[in-house]
């Protein structure tokens, strides 16, 4: 928000009143790794998509995941959890 | 029930989304990401202060996709009742802007400050008079957004920054309240405990107590990576631990003419039935920083035996309240 | 514009801001019992039990939760009422704040009594006094008509588009709540037209603009965080509303008078135009002082008063203008500001008088704390000290306690 002017009181919404989506707010960049989804080994089991704290793992129609890198802090929780251990956290270049 | 699976929950758009400013590896938001799969139709959502609260509404940004309401710390259950009455005044009037939903569900989200301590009342309250509603309790077992500071549901011997391992007081001298027994004291007609490990039994019990008419109460552990100090990744590692050691066990307690009934649900009742299968508190405890002076500089043999006695205790009630 | 068909009917200052409050209807009354607001509770319990309201009463287990549930039930979109006094309103302190924050159109009827410590359950202004920078718009009434009045106008008051603020209904506790006066009450109908559905604020949420309150079809974001760079801002919306509601009020007020036929003003001067000496204060003394008054003019004394009704918004210019030019001015209130340099009232209007080119000799009469009796013979002295201030040039002493025994 630093590059746009903030809004003042004569503009700001009525009511205190959020007026962005957080989806506005990317979080991709808090993280030192990011999951590498090997889809050869996945068994579509879903569980990343439950599991992931931001929401950023998706599930796509055929049934594989895919990671949102605008939002994933890299927490790691999705390579410890997976069952078929197809995630590998790898650290951002 | 049965559009209630992974596959099909995970076509559901969430209710909170990307963006928010928890840590990373937070357990709230993977629970409640799980909570919010479950609802049925129009919900509105009131929410205590805390980190949840705090993380996902910082102006002008809001996390959420559903109506959602703060107002303060240790009121959410009064919003609750408020917001509930509207809804049934409005149906019962058949004017105003909620009158044209054939149902609208409230949920309730709170800490362990805003439920056990400060926000005791006003759930009392509520639920003695029976509004219709879901309360969630996501139990991190401390003031987590204020700083790890102690709260009526943190466990014995826990170190936090009010309740500090020293050299003479070696962390939380007292026991975690039961809160969930005094809930269940108060005749609600469904309470359940539940856990981020296990997506599909929290998906499922959360369905139940919005279906469920008048107050539910839903328990879950909240493991903080921050506050237990633990690695993030292993959140969901923890959480599941600590149903597997009996700590936080799963089960559901419903009410049948003034009766409780308990039924202890999958992971517990499998450990129920081979107790063999029971894992020492141990494997849980020595992956969490807050629980280090039990194992450094050397064991505490008399934690150790105190804080494993008394889960078992409690574990053993529950199995013969369950008929286990 | 035809005056609306009344009836006198005979209540007392509870019964009345129930009984307004029922022909209103609101969706939610949450509320606490405390002396002496708890006949408001009983009746509108009654109502409820007869079937005579659609309101949902939420039967809370205190206060904080009770101003709690009225946010909640506003924010959802319903008409929220709750009614409290002293240590009650002491309790929803916190909520005061919220409530006025979030704009939030609730209402809310204060029974005025002394805040606890030690623990009494008689008259005096302490309590809404200790409010008074929360951000509600607030009003005090004289007598039972100006209750029932007060209570029925407050819906408009608080949903109109340029205020959007709760409004606290104040009385004096036991000397109005308790004392059956005769009300000219409306008919239910011509309430009901009068306060109309509530009107909602528009606001603007990540999708647009939208109706300021919560509703699965247009979902918004009530009650977020704010940081540095945004809290003052807000807080300024909230002092620039309540700076626009005194046009506001004054609008409302006249709409009402044509549908009552009772006149409607923020101050109401009495002998004021050549008065020498006069007072200045609210609520259920005014009318002793007035007898006073009249009196002592007919001794010869050149006395006036100015009631106030209308404390928040502070309305400046129409205390100017009714305190004119009087020489001397004593401020006559039920309140303390124990340490500071007078009374609540009195610094306000202090304050308020201080750039005026002339302005009277002031002082502060703190008295009736803690319900005790604000006597004609009292009021007399307050006038006699008036007098020799007059003579004098000087106020010798500017805070001092009437009616206490040394």
């Amino acid at each position: 928000m630093s590059e746009e002017k903030k809004r003042g009181w004569k503009t700001l919404p009525k009511g205190v009143v959020p007026y962005k989506s957080s989806k506005d707010y990317k979080t991709g960049d808090w993280g030192v790794a990011k999951p590498v989804i090997d889809h050869q080994k996945c068994s579509k089991c879903t569980l990343c998509h439950f599991f992931c704290p931001e929401g950023a793992i998706t599930v796509k129609a055929d049934g594989y995941t895919e990671v949102n890198e605008e939002y994933c802090k890299g927490c790691g929780v999705c390579a410890n959890e997976c069952p078929v251990k197809c995630i590998k956290m790898e650290m951002k270049k | 029930m049965s559009e209630i699976s992974l596959k099909e929950m995970a076509k559901k758009p969430d209710a909170l989304i990307c963006g928010g400013r928890l840590c990373a590896g937070c357990d709230e938001t993977i629970v409640v990401r799980q909570v919010m799969k479950a609802t049925r139709g129009p919900t509105i959502v009131t929410n205590a202060t805390g980190c949840l609260e705090v993380s996902t509404s910082i102006f002008p940004y809001t996390s959420w996709e559903v109506p959602w309401l703060h107002s303060a710390f240790e009121n959410v259950a009064a919003s609750a009742s408020g917001i509930e009455a509207t809804i049934k005044a409005m149906k019962k009037k058949g004017e105003g802007p909620l009158a044209k939903y054939p149902k609208v569900d409230v949920i309730a989200f709170a800490g362990d400050g805003g439920t056990y301590d400060i926000g005791f009342q006003a759930l009392s309250g509520a639920i003695e008079r029976g509004h219709d509603f879901t309360y969630v309790l996501l139990d991190n077992e401390a003031y987590m957004n204020t700083g790890i500071q102690r709260s009526g549901g943190t466990p014995f011997g826990a170190a936090t920054t009010t309740t500090p391992a020293g050299k003479v007081v070696f962390g939380k001298t007292e026991t975690k309240k039961p809160i969930d027994e005094i809930i269940i004291a108060h005749g609600t007609p469904y309470v359940a405990t539940i856990n981020s490990a296990w997506p599909l039994d929290v998906m499922k019990k959360t369905r139940k107590a919005i279906e469920v008419d008048g107050p539910t109460f839903l328990h879950s552990l909240a493991p903080c990576s921050r506050g237990w100090r633990f690695p993030p990744e292993k959140t969901i590692e923890i959480s599941r631990l600590a149903t597997q050691t009996c700590v936080f066990p799963l089960f559901e307690c419903t009410q049948e003419k003034g009766r409780p009934v308990y039924e202890l649900s999958a992971p517990s009742l499998a450990i129920a039935r081979k107790p063999e299968s029971k894992k020492p508190i141990e494997v849980y405890l020595e992956q969490q920083g807050r629980f280090r002076h039990f194992f450094r500089p050397t064991r505490n043999e008399a934690l150790l035996k105190e804080l494993q006695e008394s889960i078992d205790t409690r574990w053993q009630i529950l199995c013969e309240k369950a008929g286990v | 514009m035809m005056i609306a068909k009344q009836k006198m009917t005979g209540l007392n200052g509870d019964e009345a801001s129930a009984f307004a409050t029922k022909q209103v209807d609101p969706d939610v009354v949450a509320a606490y019992p405390i002396t002496p607001q708890t006949i408001i509770v009983e009746k509108y319990s009654e109502y409820v039990a007869d079937g005579l309201v659609g309101s949902e009463f939420v039967a809370v287990e205190s206060e904080h939760s009770a101003l709690s549930a009225c946010v909640g039930a506003s924010a959802a979109g319903a008409r929220a009422f709750t009614a409290t006094a002293a240590n009650g309103l002491a309790l929803m302190w916190e909520i005061l704040y919220v409530a006025a924050g979030l704009r939030q159109p609730i209402v809310m009827a204060v029974a005025n009594r002394c805040l606890g410590g030690p623990i009494n359950i008689h008259n005096d202004h302490s309590d809404a006094m200790g409010a008074r920078d929360a951000g509600w718009v607030q009003l005090f009434c004289e007598n039972n008509q100006e209750v029932y009045d007060t209570s029925v106008e407050a819906w408009r008051i608080a949903e109109h588009p340029d205020v959007q603020l709760p409004v606290m209904v104040n009385f004096d506790g036991f000397t109005i709540s308790h004392t059956m006066e005769n009300v000219y009450i409306l008919d239910d109908v011509d309430v009901k037209k009068f306060v109309g559905k509530r009107v909602y604020m528009k606001t603007e949420g990540p999708r647009g603009e939208v109706e300021f309150r919560l509703d699965p079809e247009t979902p918004i974001t009530i009650g977020p965080l704010d940081l540095q760079d945004f809290y003052f801002e807000h807080k300024v919306q909230q002092m620039e509303a309540m700076k626009g509601a005194l046009k506001a009020i004054n609008s409302v007020d006249k709409e009402f008078e044509k549908v009552t036929g009772r006149k409607l003003e923020f101050v109401y001067p009495y002998k004021m135009e050549d008065a020498e000496v006069a007072v200045v204060g609210m609520g259920s003394m005014m009318g002793t002082i007035r007898e006073v008054v009249d009196e002592l003019r007919a001794e010869g004394v050149k006395a006036g008063l100015v009631k106030l009704r209308l404390f928040r918004p502070f309305p400046v210019e129409e205390l100017k203008k009714a305190i004119g030019n009087v020489p001397a001015l004593g401020v006559m209130e039920k309140a303390y500001s124990i340490g500071g340099p007078g009374a609540p009232l009195y610094e306000e209007i202090k304050t308020t008088l201080y750039d005026s080119p002339k302005r009277p000799l002031i002082a502060d009469y703190i008295n009736g704390l803690g319900g005790k009796d604000t006597s004609p013979e009292m009021i007399r002295g307050v006038f006699k000290s008036l007098q020799k201030i007059k003579e004098n040039g000087t106020v010798d002493e500017p805070v001092s306690y009437v009616g206490v025994r040394e």
